[in-house]
């Protein structure tokens, strides 16, 4: 198991270089010195030419990006072109919160998608079956901005119970979280029924049944334990759509977080930024993938005995 | 020489027949029973023809114009006159929405047919030949997949600046990967299969074998991940639209219109709310004929 979960690891150091060679790839790439770009048309031609050397923006491109990857594990990340502040601090003032709103996110559609799904399951085609289903399917087709949005008008605009922007208390959390995780709560409850319906179909189950355990403890113990697996898998993916999403949910609800930075650094046209942010939420991505992997092989006695 | 280009046609044409037997059922038979197995697949094909034929027809189906501004008339709520309401210029949202399905539906089906035929090809030629190009082409796959898919299309819209063009090849290269991942399992199945060992033993060449005889095989499921990767793919373009990345105007798409509509979100909610809707109408349509597809074409993936 230890050989798998190394292997696994070099696996994940690779793409997060293939992944920092690429973005820095194509955000060179853009026609124009970015430099120019930034201090206008008036600016003096030495002041421009002193900056990109300064920057090391004239060295050729291999050579810049090994600086920026020892510069990167050492945590400089570069100046912001439009903020003016380092990208670390900025990232690391908003990555708590787009933390936070993630795990929040996450929880939410869990707990929601777990529980509405095995209650589908085991209430086939009852009315709450057919009921969460319906639900799940408006959660998986909702675009993350119209949840997002639709809560702010009735939760905050409308009914005043919490607050309409920003995270200055806790509660500024809730509305985002239930926002960003509506998407995968639909599809978790998805999985977790049909999951659980194979499941319950298993000899072991039947098993479980003739020996005497009663209808919660064959669910509980014996069917929502191997359910789990594919679940684990799935979350490990949606945890890299919840970061999509909440570049999104956080321009909506004003939340100063990792993927408003993103924005800002497109508009800003402001490449250590931009490059930054998206190297950092990467990262977690990766990160993710390889505990859920490790995870996954703690799990499963199969995938263990195989390592 | 010229009998022996004959034969060998023929020969592969009989291996290639043999290959389809068991996909006897006609491309329309198949839709018939999707259509009477599955109900709601069935409805979501008619609403998808429905959008398609609206926004074909658009300037038929409405009197008023898409770009002119009637000031007297701004931010007025739905009404008889204006079904869904009126934007901050006085436009007609109803008529802004059906010009605005061409672009939409547009982003959902170029991207998306691109992004397939790009996939396909990696995958195929990953699947078939194995070693140093699969690796090369599976690494790169993984590196795409890796990111979250948003931020992929935020560094891409960056490099390529801004433009419905730009919009469509940004899409397509955030969402090959997959395909090609899909394709090239798919490949390595089908390699092992008898009928195409038995067209290498009587030499028909690499490119006939994978474009005559393992292509083929992967249709269904290509068409279903067509279905699946078009609902997507408008998402993707309505939310990089929403944060103003996106389609830039005069060209209008849903997701712009959602974007328009937010600052007079609290006195006039139609104006984001209406084309919202209409993005998860789409996307809810395209889902349940993708699953219904899936269903009938692809029986070995039902389970999974």
């Amino acid at each position: 198991m230890v050989r798998n979960i190394l292997s696994r690891l070099l696996q994940a150091v690779c793409v997060l270089l293939g992944v920092a060679l690429l973005i820095f790839i194509m955000l060179r790439i853009v026609p124009g010195n970015p430099i120019a770009t930034l201090m206008g048309e008036h600016a003096d031609r030495a002041v421009i030419e002193r900056m990109t050397a300064e920057l090391g923006l004239d060295q050729p491109i291999l050579r810049q990006f090994i600086r920026y990857l020892a510069d990167a594990l050492r945590g400089d990340f570069g100046t912001s072109y439009s903020l003016g502040k380092p990208v670390a601090a900025l990232m690391g003032a908003a990555f708590g919160n787009t933390l936070k709103l993630a795990v929040l996110a996450a929880l939410f559609a869990w707990i929601l998608g777990i529980t509405s799904g095995v209650i589908a399951a085991v209430r086939k085609n009852g009315l709450l079956d057919h009921l969460f289903m319906g639900a799940s399917l408006l959660g998986v087709s909702m675009p993350v901005f119209m949840v997002a949005m639709l809560l702010q008008y009735v939760f905050a605009y409308h009914l005043h119970w919490l607050p309409i922007a920003g995270v200055s208390s806790w509660k500024g959390f809730i509305l985002p979280a239930v926002a960003l995780g509506w998407n995968s709560a639909g599809s978790v409850a998805r999985l977790v029924r049909s999951t659980l319906l194979e499941i319950l179909e298993e000899d072991y189950i039947d098993t479980a049944r003739a020996k005497g355990r009663g209808q919660l403890g064959v669910l509980v113990l014996h069917a929502l334990r191997n359910a789990m697996l594919p679940v684990i898998t799935m979350m490990a993916v949606q945890f890299s759509s919840l970061l999509s999403g909440a570049v999104i949910t956080e321009s909506v609800f004003s939340i100063n977080g990792i993927g408003r930075l993103a924005v800002q650094g497109i508009s800003g046209r402001d490449i250590p930024l931009l490059q930054g942010t998206v190297l950092f939420s990467t990262l977690v991505v990766i990160l993710g993938n390889f505990l859920a992997d490790c995870l996954y092989s703690v799990l499963d006695p199969r995938v263990r005995k195989e390592g | 020489m010229f009998r022996k280009k004959k034969k060998e046609k023929e020969q592969a044409q009989d291996i290639r027949l043999a290959s389809q037997i068991d996909e006897e059922e006609s491309f329309f038979s198949l839709m018939g029973r999707m259509a009477r197995e599955n109900k709601l697949a069935a409805a979501s094909a008619i609403l998808i023809l429905v959008f398609i034929l609206a926004a074909i027809f658009a300037p038929f189906l409405t009197r008023y114009s898409y770009s002119d501004m009637d000031l007297l008339h701004r931010l007025s709520p739905p009404s008889s006159g204006h079904l869904f309401g009126t934007d901050e210029g006085g436009r007609d949202i109803l008529t802004r929405l059906l010009y605005g399905a061409r672009i939409s539906l547009l982003v959902g089906v170029v991207p998306t047919l691109l992004s397939m035929v790009i996939g396909a090809l990696l995958g195929l030629a990953s699947g078939y030949a194995g070693g140093k190009i699969d690796a090369l082409i599976m690494r790169l796959a993984d590196i795409m997949l890796a990111f979250p898919s948003m931020l992929l299309a935020m560094v891409i819209m960056y490099m390529l600046g801004d433009g419905l063009i730009n919009v469509f090849l940004t899409l397509a290269l955030v969402n090959w990967a997959s395909v090609a991942r899909i394709v090239r399992s798919e490949t390595l199945q089908l390699k092992k299969k008898e009928y195409v060992e038995a067209a290498r033993v009587i030499g028909v060449s690499k490119a006939v074998i994978i474009f005559r005889h393992i292509l083929p095989n992967c249709l269904p499921t290509l068409i279903v991940l067509f279905t699946l990767n078009v609902p997507s793919a408008i998402l993707t373009e309505s939310s990089l639209s929403f944060l103003g990345l996106g389609i830039q105007p005069p060209d209008a798409s849903w997701g712009q219109m959602v974007n328009a509509g937010r600052q007079y979100f609290y006195n006039a909610p139609w104006l984001s709310l209406v084309p919202s809707a209409a993005i998860m109408l789409i996307v809810m349509a395209f889902n349940f004929l993708g699953d219904g597809l899936r269903d009938v074409l692809d029986p070995h993936q039902k389970k999974q």
